[in-house]
């Protein structure tokens, strides 16, 4: 800058700020590559990504999948099929007893976003979406106990068939919480670990509850 | 704050417009396209480098004869040439406009929405909460000094959305229809609308009383008194004894109820404030327990259902082991809390 010392700039403008060079421009091919591709190409591989997380979850190993390529269409896809199925248990033909879809769509998400937010409060590692991600994917044993309940139910409703649904759900609900415990307690300081899991437990403990108290008209 | 991006050229240029120098030079080379490769890039948007360039251009001019033609193109100021280098100021700008944006929307949100305003309200290990736990139904003797109230919300948290638990199974089990509104809603609603309001409630009276308290200690303290509700409400909506469930609400009710009246009269001072103080908040705490155990029952489903009109089927009542005695005082005590609801 030794050629400026000669260009004399007037006091009472000043001259501040950042000096940022626009950097060249990257490579557009790059970026837009998976734009070019057939549509099947891009659900199955979604769908692949999916796939394989709802495997982690059923046989929970300590793997790293699960957070480190978080993605919500799997708690979505889950949460809504849970939520149509939960539909039609009324105890009154016009006002229900039972849950409607919005509400337990509500139950879960909001009950997801308050367990991550405490985990984040209590010193977790793990980041918001990624403990959301694997929240949504614990609730698939329960939506695997909520088909056997609707199943059971079709045969009758006596005490027999609530025997078996109370052991399915009971069983499903150690799972989810055993699997979500698995990947979320370790982002967590060790002599913490109980504060984490008992809202998981409350959490899947509601929506088995509503799962077993599901009595279809 | 943001840069500012004007900066005058000095030197001997007074009045006129900046550019129409510029505008001056590449019409002197003799086309209309600016060759950018003769930008000094490494400069960005510095006007400083433009100014100095201009500058020196200026200078070469200032040799040759072009005199007053010169001088009155530029004070034209039209920006014929100039498109170009425009396109590119214009991106600068935008570029400049959209990181001091970006700057600020991240320093508003990391101000307003972060979430370690609150951390230090969760600091705590399994044991402290234990310890918590049992210590709120234990009702302390010094009321002389005062009492020590930790300043911790996840104890309390927890404990709402376990009696918000306890109470979508209690209505459950009695088959409780909830006219307006659903279930989860009123149990959430209920739980936390008890203890966010009457907390609350509570602060602005020990505020006109004088007594020693912050809202996050009364929360806190609420929060803990909650305890006896849960493990109450826990075994009576599974043993359906009406006389065992007044036994666990004078005792397990009233010990949490003088542990927190305790804490709160050795933070007060004066009988009258200590007496409206602590009567408010026992009636308060008392009268919820009892709330909660006969508004999700059946009894009072069937006495709202004959207020409410002919129109609705009458409910089928269960036989039920309940001593006569006490049959009479029920169904007053239950009339009365419907007509207060």
């Amino acid at each position: 800058f030794a050629g400026l010392a000669d260009v004399s700039i007037s006091e009472d403008i000043p001259v501040e700020g950042e000096i940022t060079v626009p950097v060249g421009s990257r490579s557009p091919d790059e970026d837009y590559s998976t734009l070019d591709e057939p549509v099947r190409d891009t659900i199955m591989r979604d769908l692949k990504a999916v796939g394989k997380k709802f495997v982690h979850v059923m046989y929970p190993k300590k793997s790293s999948t699960l957070l480190r390529d978080w993605d919500l269409w799997g708690p979505l896809v889950l949460c809504v099929s849970l939520a149509l199925m939960l539909q039609g248990g009324s105890a009154d033909s016009k006002d229900d007893g039972g849950p409607q879809f919005a509400e337990v769509f509500v139950i879960i998400w909001f009950g997801a976003v308050v367990i991550t937010l405490n985990s984040k409060l209590l010193g977790g590692t793990i980041s918001f979406f990624q403990s959301l991600c694997v929240l949504g994917y614990c609730v698939l044993p329960l939506t695997v106990a909520m088909l056997v309940c609707r199943l059971v139910l079709l045969a009758g409703s006596g005490t027999v068939s609530f025997i078996i649904r109370l052991i399915v759900v009971v069983a499903m609900f150690g799972w989810s919480t055993l699997a979500s415990t698995a990947f979320l307690a370790d982002s967590q300081p060790p002599n913490r670990k109980a504060l984490v899991v008992y809202p998981i437990f409350l959490f899947y403990f509601v929506i088995s509850w509503m799962i077993l108290t599901f009595t279809p008209q | 704050g943001p840069g500012r991006i004007m900066a005058a050229p000095g030197g001997g240029r007074s009045g006129a417009p900046e550019w129409g120098g510029f505008e001056d030079n590449m019409q002197g080379g003799g086309s209309a396209v600016i060759d950018m490769e003769n930008m000094d890039d490494t400069s960005g948007s510095s006007f400083e480098d433009m100014g100095e360039m201009h500058q020196r251009m200026k200078e070469e001019e200032e040799e040759e004869a072009e005199g007053e033609a010169g001088a009155g193109e530029e004070e034209d100021g039209e920006f014929l040439g100039m498109k170009g280098l425009r396109g590119q100021l214009g991106r600068q700008v935008a570029d400049q406009m959209w990181q001091v944006g970006k700057r600020q929307a991240s320093r508003a949100f990391s101000l307003y929405a972060n979430i370690d305003i609150l951390r230090p309200y969760f600091d705590v290990e399994p044991v402290q909460v234990r310890s918590r736990l049992l210590e709120s139904m234990i009702p302390v003797k010094m009321i002389n000094f005062p009492q020590k109230i930790a300043g911790e919300l996840y104890g309390p948290l927890m404990l709402v959305f376990t009696l918000v638990a306890i109470l979508l199974h209690g209505m459950k089990t009695s088959d409780t229809i909830i006219r307006e509104g659903t279930l989860m809603g009123t149990a959430i609603g209920t739980c936390f609308g008890y203890w966010l309001g009457v907390s609350s409630f509570i602060y602005f009276l020990a505020y006109l009383c004088n007594a020693q308290i912050t809202m996050v200690q009364m929360l806190s303290l609420l929060g803990y008194g909650l305890f006896g509700h849960c493990i109450t409400l826990f075994v009576t909506y599974n043993i359906h004894f009406h006389s065992l469930f007044y036994i666990f609400w004078l005792v397990i009710g009233g010990l949490s109820t003088l542990r927190m009246v305790a804490v709160l009269v050795s933070r007060t001072v004066g009988h009258t404030q200590r007496l409206i103080l602590c009567g408010t908040l026992a009636a308060l705490h008392m009268l919820f327990l009892l709330y909660l155990h006969f508004a999700y029952h059946k009894v009072v489903e069937g006495i709202l259902d004959t207020l409410e009109g002919p129109n609705i089927p009458p409910f089928q009542r269960v036989a039920r082991d309940i001593p006569v005695v006490s049959n009479a005082v029920l169904n007053t005590t239950a009339k009365a809390v419907a007509l207060t609801l």
